[in-house]
């Protein structure tokens, strides 16, 4: 699709993204003490909705337990004195993560809104249907989920924040991902014709 | 809201945003990193932590922040290989990372919308799974590079941005190869 007068607008260049993601992942470290995250945020609520439903079910799973722990300390102190304490400290790890996302949530929106891209539908190539690009999406989704629990964390917290902390196992992280990510790739070549 | 949310909302807002204007919440533009047709995912990435990386260097070297205060990512070599490798192929598969769908979903997509919804069931599915993957989880460790292989900090950093420019210029010799960005 070309960007016309009243169309969609173009992508920002990619250097210059970068660049501004980096420095918003620099305040993250100055200001919040930690780096940015996204899958932490998705263990959170996944947690919080099973321990809603069924809470000795949740209480069993350590993953879906230490979540919960996460943010019943959190609970512990609603709101810490201000003044002492550095601003991200009253938040759990994944309660910042899920503010921080709800905020991801917003900025995206008023970009996407604000540069004409906000466009309801389904992003596909020509080489596969609405139904099964849905379905690939969801079963990579499921993929992601599993590999970034077992990871620790996926391109945010741990490839971006712990690349640019050098934590070892961002870098194998990322060295794992894409090559898998290569191997895989003409797998599915045909359905972003 | 209390007051201490509104950092991590902004910074989210902040990411959020910079997410989009990069074209990361488009499968199209993300699947272009591996048909080796459009690099950005990749542009993106690394000048991002290229930047963060320099930038924490430098203020820790004048002095303005403590980087041993900065909550450092886990290592666990084995867990992050096995667990890289299958969130590699979710990621080729969805043409989407979780962060990523997020925006995709914020922008109408809803293929970032069923990602979201994978992403949430793949959550519960690992913690239905645990005590046959307990063994590969293995435990945390704490370490950076550089304390890892004994080498100065600033060594590690002028080392890694090295590499990064020399992958920039082959990214930029790869598209111009074979290349076709990615427009909305």
């Amino acid at each position: 699709m070309t960007p016309g007068a009243s169309g969609p607008r173009p992508y920002a260049d990619p250097y210059v993204a970068g660049v501004g993601l980096g420095l918003v992942l620099l305040a993250s470290f100055v200001f919040a003490g930690r780096g940015l995250g996204a899958s932490g945020a998705f263990g959170r609520v996944a947690a919080e909705t099973v321990a809603a439903v069924a809470p000795e079910h949740a209480a069993a799973r350590p993953p879906l337990a230490g979540y919960l722990a996460d943010g019943a300390a959190q609970n512990g102190s609603p709101d810490a004195p201000s003044g002492a304490a550095p601003p991200g400290a009253p938040l759990s790890p994944s309660g910042w993560l899920v503010v921080e996302m709800l905020g991801v949530l917003v900025g995206g929106f008023a970009s996407a809104v604000l540069a004409g891209r906000f466009r309801p539908g389904v992003t596909r190539g020509e080489g596969v249907g609405v139904s099964s690009r849905l379905s690939m999406a969801a079963a990579g989704g499921v993929a992601m989920g599993v590999g970034a629990l077992l990871a620790r964390g996926c391109t945010s917290g741990l490839a971006l924040t712990g690349g640019a902390l050098l934590a070892p196992g961002a870098w194998i992280f990322i060295a794992s991902a894409f090559g898998a990510g290569y191997v895989a790739a003409p797998l599915v070549r045909g359905a972003w014709r | 809201m209390s007051a201490a949310w509104l950092p991590a909302f902004v910074i989210g807002v902040a990411f959020g945003w910079a997410l989009e204007r990069g074209g990361m919440g488009d499968a199209c533009k993300l699947a272009g990193q591996f048909q080796l047709r459009d690099l950005a995912v990749f542009k993106i990435m690394f000048s991002a932590v290229l930047t963060a990386m320099l930038g924490g260097f430098w203020l820790a070297r004048v002095g303005w922040i403590d980087l041993n205060a900065v909550a450092l990512p886990p290592t666990a070599p084995l867990a992050q290989l096995a667990g890289g490798a299958l969130f590699g192929v979710g990621f080729v598969v969805a043409g989407l990372c979780p962060g990523t769908s997020c925006v995709a979903a914020v922008s109408g997509r809803f293929d970032g919308l069923a990602a979201v919804l994978g992403m949430g069931a793949g959550v519960l599915l690992f913690a239905e799974a645990w005590n046959g993957l307990e063994g590969l989880y293995g435990t945390d460790r704490y370490v950076t590079i550089p304390e890892a292989l004994g080498l100065p900090y600033g060594l590690v950093v002028g080392l890694v941005t090295g590499a990064a420019l020399v992958a920039f210029a082959a990214a930029e010799r790869i598209e111009a190869r074979r290349g076709r960005v990615v427009q909305p």
